[in-house]
């Protein structure tokens, strides 16, 4: 099998175990929505509020969604053995590893994305700053994925470990955070925020190149010493 | 060549568990000693000799405990990172060692730094917190730090405590630069200017000595508890062998 052949594979793979489970692959994604409505029920609903704080709530609602589906990543596939399996495989495992980054950023990441601009409306943004917002998300929520991706796979072997992932993976979100929500607050104040993009952009380059690899060494630690 | 080879077979000696134990503990008194006599200097020298500040009166006097605690902070979080890195590329086990050692006493300074920068900042600011890019710095900082705690504390088995915890140190150390100045930007956009600063580079003689007195005082409070704890770490992950069985046995 080539290179492009094993990425492909792997990748639907994911895509047909994630829709025959598609009421667990949602779940976040209704999460998502009631945090942050819930946030209009406990700050205020007015609107000019709303405007200045939308961009945080939906930023924040978004992180912990994204926590919230790492959750059971890997999980089934490091039970059963197929992660080891994969590891073994005489194919590079940061390819693999790509491939499952990318299902994964189809399967959790790419429905946030997109029900990102329905929130926007709800908490009374516009459509100019709805649609910065789209941009700092499908910038963001990758590298949220990634990065959250590290702190999975040194847990994996762990019962309970919901808590200590989001102590480990957090902090590390606090760029992403800032230059993503700014981003968004910016545009709705007029002022230039080409500037966060770009750096959304880099971080997510740079998370791109090293995270696969990081994840496939902390993958390896864990199976090795399961 | 020889001297190359000399340096790796005294490299080699000083990473051996044995010898490093042996050697730690004839350190451990010196550092306690250093750390006494600095400290003592230090206190009189920053709290007894050391002007009043023109602008904070004494309360400036807090930067004594505040600033080398928050150089400490960052310190520690560079050494285990940096004998993470030693300890994944050569597995030099003691580096290991020394790395998790650290970790707490690093949490401690954190901490350290952020109550004190709370305490100064109430009659400063006026209040007990301020968003300012330092002060938010370091708060993800120490979570950083117990992120490692926690890692450590929650994988069972040893080794893959050791090479997890490396990973994420050094994950940490790369994204330390970023969340610094990712901090700093945020807050340049909410907080124009800085009310006060702590450690201005125009600092007079007579305060700047207790300062660095005060600061290699809690460098070798460091290296005091860090040679405890490795000492510890290494006597349980040597507890098979022959020399430790000796040790106890003499004991």
């Amino acid at each position: 099998m080539g290179r492009n052949n094993t990425f492909l594979v792997l990748l639907l793979r994911d895509l047909k175990l994630a829709y025959r489970q598609r009421a667990e692959t949602v779940l976040p994604l209704f999460f998502f929505v009631v945090v942050a409505s819930l946030f209009p029920l406990a700050v205020s609903p007015d609107p000019e509020v709303l405007k200045q704080t939308g961009p945080g709530i939906i930023w924040v609602a978004c992180l912990l969604s994204v926590l919230l589906s790492l959750q059971s990543l890997f999980r089934a596939d490091f039970q059963d053995g197929s992660i080891e399996q994969m590891l073994m495989s005489p194919h590079p495992t940061a390819l693999l590893i790509s491939a499952r980054l990318v299902a994964q950023w189809c399967i959790t990441g790419l429905p946030l994305v997109v029900m990102a601009p329905l929130l926007g409306f709800l908490l009374h943004l516009d459509t100019q700053v709805i649609k910065i917002l789209f941009i700092s998300l499908l910038l963001g929520v990758p590298y949220l994925n990634m990065v959250g991706t590290i702190g999975v796979a040194l847990t994996i072997g762990i019962r309970q470990a919901g808590a200590l992932l989001s102590l480990l993976v957090l902090p590390l979100y606090v760029p992403v955070l800032i230059f993503g929500s700014h981003a968004v607050t910016a545009a709705a104040n007029q002022q230039p925020y080409q500037g966060q993009l770009l750096w959304l952009g880099a971080l997510l380059a740079l998370a791109a190149t090293l995270c696969p690899f990081v994840i496939g060494f902390a993958l390896k630690l864990s199976c090795a010493y399961r | 060549m020889l001297q190359k080879q000399a340096l790796w077979l005294w490299f080699h000696r000083m990473a051996s568990p044995q010898f490093f134990y042996t050697l730690a503990g004839r350190l451990l008194p010196c550092c306690a000693l250093l750390t006494a006599i600095l400290l003592t200097a230090g206190l009189v020298g920053g709290l007894v000799y050391a002007p009043a500040d023109y602008e904070q009166g004494d309360g400036f006097r807090i930067i004594y405990v505040h600033v080398p605690s928050a150089w400490m902070s960052l310190f520690i979080y560079a050494v285990m990172a940096l004998n993470s890195a030693l300890f994944l590329v050569w597995h030099i086990k003691l580096a290991d060692i020394i790395a998790r050692s650290s970790a707490v006493l690093g949490a401690s300074y954190t901490l350290l730094t952020l109550l004190t920068g709370s305490i100064w900042g109430k009659p400063m600011w006026g209040t007990w917190w301020v968003w300012d890019a330092r002060l938010t710095s370091e708060l993800i900082l120490f979570f950083l730090y117990l992120g490692y705690i926690g890692l450590v504390a929650a994988l069972n088995d040893r080794r893959m405590a050791g090479k997890a915890a490396a990973l994420l140190a050094l994950v940490g150390a790369i994204n330390i630069p970023i969340i610094h100045y990712s901090v700093v930007w945020w807050n340049t956009l909410h907080q124009p200017a800085s009310i006060a600063k702590f450690g201005a580079p125009s600092i007079h003689v007579s305060m700047l000595i207790p300062l660095l007195c005060m600061a290699a005082a809690f460098l070798f409070f460091y290296l005091y508890v860090l040679l405890i704890n490795a000492r510890t770490e290494l006597l349980e992950q040597e507890k098979r062998s022959q020399w430790v069985k000796q040790l106890v046995t003499q004991a």
